[in-house]
């Protein structure tokens, strides 16, 4: 009991919402989940101007109280308070777009009408005078009947006002007074022309000026300057998590040496020490070690996303969407997806079409998730040489630019083959609001990487360190005799035998057997246990120090490489992916399909790599 | 300039040319697309402006100015919208 009171802050999308909510709690932040829905909840702690603790719960942007999502259901619910396991709000804070009000105070007054005591954030009021445009809070007050404080969340401007306020709403914590309030039309054509009339009221003036964000979006949305942006963007994002990622790495692998070291020192020889050197500390070291790369992939999206880039990119590729039957709007779940294909997944929600959603959610996997990442940086590290192929262009990089464009390549395919057999029919709409640009600012963005990171390192402390070890166990055991090889001998080695005689067709070897099964667990653990099974086999500490990389280049064939590479585009999804298609879908059916055309499509595609590859004596 | 004043679809109205919504032929959408339309703020006398098309090859879709929004919408949805050019 005696839990905080609780405030919610709502708003429409790109009302600057997720900016105040860092502004008004700082770092200290929790992310959860609502009951029963797969809705994210974002609260956070923030104390009153006499010292009280508040909790501020972040609810997803809604237009309106009609909702048409999980999400939007949820912001009705929780201001409703008839959302499961969340207690009424005793303040709502309502976030406004200070440049946009005609639309914004629609919603406004909804919530207003809704008789909770309310607060209206006045937000970015420096970019709507930077436009031209004179607003008086006053005026808006007396209009709206509730209190107005002007912010400016991303400069720290008004936030203790908007404090002071929130405190004399809440009060001494007692049953808030209802305040009266003019009756609200139910109708949303009403409400609209009522929330215009209020804007103009409260405008003083306007001026006509051209505005930054239609100057900015006559070059970034140019039919052909464009497409050019939105290519090299893409292009030198990904460069970046290759070339940027180097040293960060180089550091993180020499701290778990150290620790591989430190701990053969400490330890006596055994079986405790064998499993943690070799077992956990290779493992989870080689997942970790892909961190840097996760995080500036993540870094990118960020700031594609908080600049207001990242609908423009929408834009643009909504002719090419359409043409395989989907929506621009699928672009910015399948870009998610390239950071990881859950995110991707639950972002699909916008996706109003339920079939557009669903071949969505069926063609995400095929986006080159980071998990995927450190299995193409180990192969490409291992098999493509480091040099480079014009100014600026390394060929490590190329080739990965190349396996980000072929699975691309496979989903618009993929997408067109289900839109025209099982998931025909319904007509995809593209309609979208596109926000003002803004200036990222790297506090927000830095939170925002940190929960991924804080997500990205329990997965690799949980998930991906039992896999390790289970898998430690089976290739240790039972131990061979002399003249055999333990990784034939194992318990591991004689199930990777069973799956050899499918995969060896398309040129996989036993360790890559091996390595397939725990790869369904997460993708990146694939790594983990190709460094398992060697550090096993590799005995004298000699090869132990080598490089993993290193000691792959003499054991497998550059053929079985590419076919590996090509492999891993279409490779049958993990777990959690599998896991968040059966909720998101509401049943088996789907998420079984998916694993099986996934798995077919990468069967063929590395098979047909392997045989080329021999075929043309590489 | 006489044709100026008469109305044109919103997928018809060049770009950069100021106009002010006419009417809107809800019937022709999906429910969901007018509902979205109308929280976009499309209803009758807003000015409206198109801003940019898709490309090259294609004229979709549209970026329109409505209010002090910008909006995405396909031609498809954008011809359901009948606008007055002004003069």
């Amino acid at each position: 009991m005696n839990q905080p009171p609780l405030v919610a802050l709502v708003g429409n999308p790109n009302a600057g919402k997720s900016a105040l909510f860092n502004a008004l709690t700082g770092a200290r932040q929790k992310v959860g989940n609502y009951p029963g829905v797969t809705v994210e909840r974002h609260s956070g702690r923030m104390a009153l101007p006499d010292g009280r603790p508040i909790e501020l719960v972040d609810l997803p942007g809604t237009y309106s109280l009609d909702p048409s999502s999980p999400d939007e259901a949820v912001t009705r619910d929780v201001v409703t308070g008839s959302q499961a396991g969340e207690r009424l709000p005793a303040a709502i804070i309502v976030v406004v777009d200070a440049s946009n009000l005609d639309n914004h105070l629609r919603f406004a007054l909804q919530l207003i009408g809704l008789g909770r005591p309310v607060v209206v954030a006045l937000n970015m009021i420096d970019l709507a005078r930077r436009d031209g445009l004179e607003i008086d809070a006053g005026r808006l007050s007396a209009a709206l009947g509730v209190p107005v404080v002007e912010t400016v969340a991303v400069r720290k401007r008004g936030i203790d006002e908007l404090k002071a306020a929130v405190a004399a709403l809440v009060g001494d914590g007692a049953a808030p007074a209802g305040t009266a309030q003019p009756p609200v039309p139910a109708d949303i054509v009403a409400l609209q022309r009522r929330a215009r009339a209020i804007s103009a009221e409260a405008t003083l003036s306007e001026s006509t000026g051209r505005r930054i964000s239609h100057r900015i979006d006559k070059v970034t949305l140019h039919p052909v300057l464009g497409p050019i942006i939105l290519a090299v963007l893409m292009f030198v994002m990904f460069q970046a998590v290759f070339a940027w990622s180097e040293t960060p790495i180089g550091w993180i692998e020499d701290g778990m040496q150290w620790l591989a070291e430190a701990t053969t020192a400490t330890l006596p020889e055994g079986f405790i020490r064998s499993l943690l050197v070799e077992g956990v500390i290779a493992g989870v070291g080689a997942v970790v070690a892909f961190l840097p790369q996760i995080l500036i992939l993540f870094f990118f999206i960020l700031l594609l996303e908080a600049s207001g880039y990242m609908v423009r990119a929408a834009f643009l590729m909504d002719r090419l969407m359409a043409r395989v039957g989907l929506s621009g709007r699928a672009f910015i779940p399948l870009l998610s997806s390239f950071a990881c294909a859950v995110p991707g997944i639950m972002a699909t929600r916008t996706i109003e079409d339920p079939k557009d959603r669903l071949t969505t959610i069926l063609i995400a996997p095929l986006m080159t998730c980071s998990a995927r990442l450190p299995v193409y940086t180990l192969i490409i590290a291992a098999f493509i040489p480091n040099r480079a192929v014009g100014p600026g262009i390394g060929l490590q990089g190329l080739v990965l630019f190349i396996l980000y464009i072929a699975g691309i390549i496979g989903a618009l395919v993929v997408a067109l083959i289900l839109r025209s057999t099982v998931t025909k029919g319904g007509g995809g709409g593209f309609l979208m609001e596109m926000p003002k640009y803004q200036w990222p600012r790297l506090r927000d963005v830095l939170i925002g990487l940190w929960q991924r990171a804080m997500i990205f390192l329990k997965r690799a402390g949980s998930i991906i360190a039992v896999t390790t070890v289970i898998l430690w166990l089976l290739a240790s055991f039972p131990v061979a005799p002399g003249g055999e090889k333990q990784s034939e001998y194992s318990f591991a080695g004689r199930i990777a035998t069973g799956i050899e005689t499918v995969v060896s067709p398309i040129g996989f070897n036993h360790e890559i057997s091996m390595a397939l099964l725990p790869a369904m667990a997460a993708r990146e653990v694939a790594v983990a246990a190709i460094a398992t099974v060697y550090a096993i086999d590799a005995g004298d500490e000699a090869q132990m120090t080598m490089a993993l990389e290193d000691r792959l280049q003499g054991k497998w064939s550059l053929p079985t490489a590419l076919a590996f590479l090509a492999w891993f585009i279409f490779a049958p999804q993990c777990i959690s992916t599998i896991a968040v298609t059966r909720r998101e879908t509401n049943g088996w059916k789907w998420p079984l399909f998916m694993v099986s055309y996934l798995f077919v499509v990468a069967y063929l595609a590395a098979g047909a790599t392997y045989w080329t590859a021999t075929a043309l004596g590489l | 300039m006489s044709a100026s004043s008469s109305p044109l679809r919103l997928d018809e109205l060049p770009l950069r040319r100021a106009a002010h919504i006419l009417s809107i032929d809800w019937g022709r959408l999906a429910a969901s697309e007018a509902r979205r339309l109308r929280e976009l703020g499309f209803d009758e006398g807003v000015r409206i402006e198109a801003l940019h098309r898709g490309g090259l090859f294609s004229r979709d879709p549209i970026a329109i100015r409505v209010g002090r929004m910008t909006v995405a919408i396909r031609r498809a949805v954008a011809a359901a919208v009948s606008v007055n050019p002004a003069p």
